[in-house]
């Protein structure tokens, strides 16, 4: 047919530019390379933010300025940031978890809605009396909560497990089902007054503060920092030490990198994936008790601003790797923070979202190399 | 096995043109330099074999040819003319197509779709009827049997190749190239295949056949170029002035020794007991048909067959990895048929699985993690339910020194091993889980020279050692010098079992293919034991 084409020089060539950029598949991956890229996403997005802000009529610098000042500036936003970081970071552990053995939990924010729930219903039906030492009532709530966001995730491990249901439409469904499932309990049986939410919780069932020591060391008044922190940081210890460690973690990598060889090994898929899933569950529930024990001392419809989807982000950025996710929540959670003080306040989410485009895009650079290659006349 | 050609062989016209002219290529990938300074031509009209062992760097250098990759340094000339072709297509437009090992058809459309995939015809109106019917006469020309309206996934191996070849024949390809063909067909395909390419060659077509294979260089190719790490080591030679031992040495650089030293046969009690086992292939369809055997310890049991007569799920029913329909599978007195894979695992049934980068290994993670699949249940890998790294580091760096597993470091990721390497880090896990039955599923197919006689070497260790090893092979000669005893397969049924020292190859090849047997090795014969 065309066989007589003359080869390497296509009649374009006389027009186009002297090169070429081609993209090479990448043999091996240096070790460096992950963290440059991710670094490099993130300058990229922030320089495209910058863009946006600027054509907009915005100085970019003074608003990046005003940003850092508004969450990082003094220890009062410091604390601040971290509070929002705090529910992100076990948001963050549940998704990096679940993701490792590529078991994609759109959920974490119906677990969360969940754990927060089964933390409330401690108080609220109320399992223990008020009054019941903080000793008692803590642990209760957090194990309550756990339970709860547990219980909650294993329904897409199991229907994935023994049925093969796609869990990606199981767990983004179920959002939704635990939010109106809060909604009905606020609105109608632990309703306060008829407003939709509960009643404040006894102090006892409160999460420690910073602020609470303010008695003792005068500095540390008027910080909001509180003992969710301690679990959130507790927990990336665990799942660190779980996957890298521990023999459940190995079969969670092994099945996230290649199911068939896991099997051949010997692993129990079907067990395993039921496992993960509550495990994730129970991280995100534990990130609803803290924020309903820590932050809102009661349960409300608005208790996330999306925590469990944000999550996504969080893990994804830090690469799911356990001690990445306490960076990337911290950070998201200043921008978090610093929607407050930027107007509009979507400033920051399209910040979010400028960010977690450019990680996609920067994934093809671990793949590929690119390469200018001069053109021959 | 194969006939030889029967016509004498072309005397291509050595004035003429060259097909392909290759001037010093270079092309370097991180740490290794696949091609460094290699030449290479092809004449019109002749079959031109590139030997080499693998990661020698003979697909490299076609892939170069192809466009796929760009050469560091070098020159390419297609019948005399200077090109650089920035993909494959701007390959096939200068008349130069390869097939793959691994090809790139739609498993879901009819071969006739999947030969005009790309093209920029048919335009709006898919007027099948008529593209059907020139795609069949291309294939009726070049001698390629297959239906142009059959889907591609309902094809075998060998007609997907024939498929692929009239994708390149169809787009105007005269100059072939064929990575490895026969590596994935049956004899009887290959035979079809060598046909095929005469007659492609004597209508004035050029090939390039890619193989390590030794026999079947000198059956099908006129010049032979060998390649040793990157290099040329000989160039163009005739392949009527060589012998299967010279290429060998040019290929490896040392004599191969192809007798097998093997110790005497010492049977001891029978470790794996089948009997009357069936199962169903991923498409539902029997797959086996009653199958029994015996293996005992210090026996090598050889599985003879061709392809897809249910060698792989006959492995897989073993491992626990399928679920047999019927029969029971003992081994040690413990039955393992239809139970997970843990029930074999914990009776030492060891497994080299037909395919070593989907199941035998998990690429993405490190050698040290590969190593330690059989053994993280276990002491001293294992603390109770948390695994020690150290411990970790110790087994894998003993296995990859014991076992020659070329890494840099028990660190690096499984994937970036070579095949013979990968195959050496599977049989040092499954070996060193002291295996009472050892399940080898094409233990050497892809590997060069060398790492098949290691391959080799190992399993005849574990027999020596006691074990009982089931070896299901495609390839008969490596059943032949390691088997005490041949089993042949043939569409689920064991139709033949023989003392491997007995065996007569003619019977064994019939019988492989489905011809009727001697009635010394009817197919009621199947349970005798052997002395």
């Amino acid at each position: 047919m065309t066989a007589g084409v003359p080869a390497g020089s296509p009649a374009r060539a006389g027009r186009s530019l002297p090169w070429t950029v081609r993209l090479e598949r990448r043999l091996e991956v240096p070790r460096w390379l992950p963290f440059a890229t991710t670094l490099g996403a993130v300058a990229v997005a922030l320089l495209l933010s910058g863009l946006v802000l600027w054509v907009a009529g915005g100085d970019p610098i003074a608003i990046f300025g005003h940003i850092l000042r508004s969450s990082f500036g003094s220890l009062g936003v410091l604390s601040d940031t971290l509070v929002k970081a705090t529910p992100l970071i076990l948001t963050g552990l549940a998704c990096a978890l679940a993701f490792r053995m590529r078991l994609w939990n759109i959920g974490a924010e119906g677990q969360f809605l969940m754990g927060a729930w089964g933390a409330s219903a401690i108080v609220l039906f109320p399992v223990v009396p008020d009054g019941t030492p903080a000793i008692v009532t803590i642990p209760l709530m957090m194990a309550a909560g756990m339970a709860a966001g547990a219980l909650y995730g294993a329904i897409p491990g199991v229907l994935r497990a023994v049925r093969g249901v796609n869990e990606i439409i199981v767990t983004l469904m179920l959002n939704y089902v635990a939010a109106l499932w809060i909604a009905f309990w606020v609105f109608g049986p632990w309703s306060e007054g008829g407003f939709q939410l509960s009643r404040a919780f006894p102090p006892e069932a409160w999460l420690p503060r910073l602020s609470d020591a303010a008695d003792v060391v005068p500095a540390l008044s008027g910080l909001t920092v509180h003992l969710g922190l301690a679990f959130g940081l507790v927990a990336a210890v665990l799942v660190h030490f779980l996957l890298f460690r521990s023999r459940r973690g190995y079969e969670i990598r092994l099945i996230g990198d290649s199911p068939r060889a896991a099997r051949y090994a010997g692993v129990n898929v079907a067990r395993t994936t039921v496992i993960v899933f509550a495990m994730s569950g129970a991280l995100a529930g534990l990130a609803g008790m803290s924020e309903v024990a820590g932050v809102v001392h009661r349960l409300q419809q608005a208790i996330s601003p999306g925590y469990g989807f944000t999550a996504i982000i969080v893990a994804y950025i830090a690469k799911l790797h356990p001690y990445g996710v306490v960076v990337a929540a911290i950070a998201f959670g200043a921008l978090i923070l610093a929607g407050r003080e930027i107007q509009p306040s979507g400033i920051p989410a399209m910040i979010q979202g400028i960010i977690l485009f450019s990680l996609i895009a920067s994934e093809a650079l671990l793949r590929y190399r690119i390469r200018v290659v001069r053109r021959v006349a | 096995m194969i006939a030889a050609p029967d016509a004498p062989l072309p005397t291509p016209d050595a004035a003429a043109v060259p097909a392909v002219e290759l001037r010093g290529i270079v092309k370097r990938f991180p740490g290794v330099v696949a091609n460094d300074g290699v030449d290479f031509d092809l004449r019109v009209g002749e079959i031109h074999a590139l030997l080499g062992e693998n990661g020698a760097g003979k697909s490299t250098l076609m892939n170069v040819l192809d466009g796929l990759y760009r050469p560091d340094a070098g020159e390419i000339r297609v019948l005399g003319r200077a090109v650089e072709f920035r993909s494959p297509r701007d390959a096939i437009a200068a008349g130069l197509g390869m097939v793959h090992q691994h090809f790139a058809l739609v498993p879901t459309q009819t071969v006739t779709e999947n030969v005009l995939l790309g093209l920029a015809r048919p335009r709006l109106r898919l007027d099948l009827r008529h593209f059907d019917e020139e795609v069949a006469d291309l294939a009726r020309r070049h001698g390629l049997a297959v239906d142009p309206r059959a889907r591609v996934w309902q094809l075998s191996v060998g007609e997907q190749q024939r498929v692929e070849i009239l994708k390149m024949l169809y787009r105007g390809a005269r100059i072939l190239i064929l990575d490895e063909p026969t590596a994935v067909l049956a004899p009887q395909e290959a035979a079809d295949l060598f046909r095929t390419l005469r007659a492609m060659v004597a209508g004035g077509s050029s090939v390039v056949f890619i193989s390590h294979k030794l026999g079947e260089v000198g059956q099908i190719a006129d010049r032979v170029t060998v390649m040793r790490r990157g290099r040329v080591t000989a160039a163009g030679v005739a392949t009527r002035t060589t012998t299967p031992a010279g290429l060998a040495r040019l290929m490896v650089g040392r004599e191969v020794v192809e007798a097998i030293e093997r110790s005497p046969f010492a049977p001891g009690p029978v470790v794996l007991r089948l009997r009357d086992v069936a199962a169903e292939s991923d498409r539902g369809l029997p797959a086996l048909r009653g199958v029994s055997l015996e293996v005992r310890a210090g026996e090598i049991l050889g599985v003879a067959g061709v392809a897809g007569n249910g060698q792989s799920e006959l492995a897989q029913v073993m491992t626990g990895l399928r679920r047999c329909t019927a029969g029971s599978i003992v081994v040690d007195g413990g039955e393992v048929g239809n139970r997970a894979p843990r029930e074999a695992i914990g009776r030492r049934v060891a497994h080299v699985p037909e395919d070593r980068t989907g199941v035998g290994t998990a690429p993405d993670l490190s050698v040290a993690d590969n190593l330690i699949m059989k053994s993280y249940r276990e002491p001293p890998v294992a603390r109770r339910w948390s695994i020690d790294r150290g411990a970790v580091r110790r087994f894998a760096n003993r296995l990859r020194e014991a076992y020659a597993i070329a890494a840099p470091s028990v660190e690096t990721e499984a994937r970036l091993l070579s095949g013979g390497n990968l195959q050496r880090l599977i049989l040092a896990r499954e070996i060193a889980s002291e295996p009472r039955l050892m399940v080898a599923v094409q233990p050497t197919r892809g590997l060069d020279v060398g790492a098949i006689a290691t391959v080799h070497r190992l399993l005849l260790d574990q027999r020596a050692a006691g074990a009982a090893t089931l070896l299901i092979s495609e390839d008969l000669d490596e059943i032949l010098a390691l088997a005490d005893r041949v089993a042949v397969i043939y569409e689920g049924r064991i139709v033949g079992l023989f003392d491997a020292a007995a065996a007569d190859v003619a019977t064994i090849g019939l019988l492989m293919t489905g011809g009727s047997a001697t009635p010394a090795a009817a197919p009621g014969d199947a349970g005798r034991s052997v002395p």
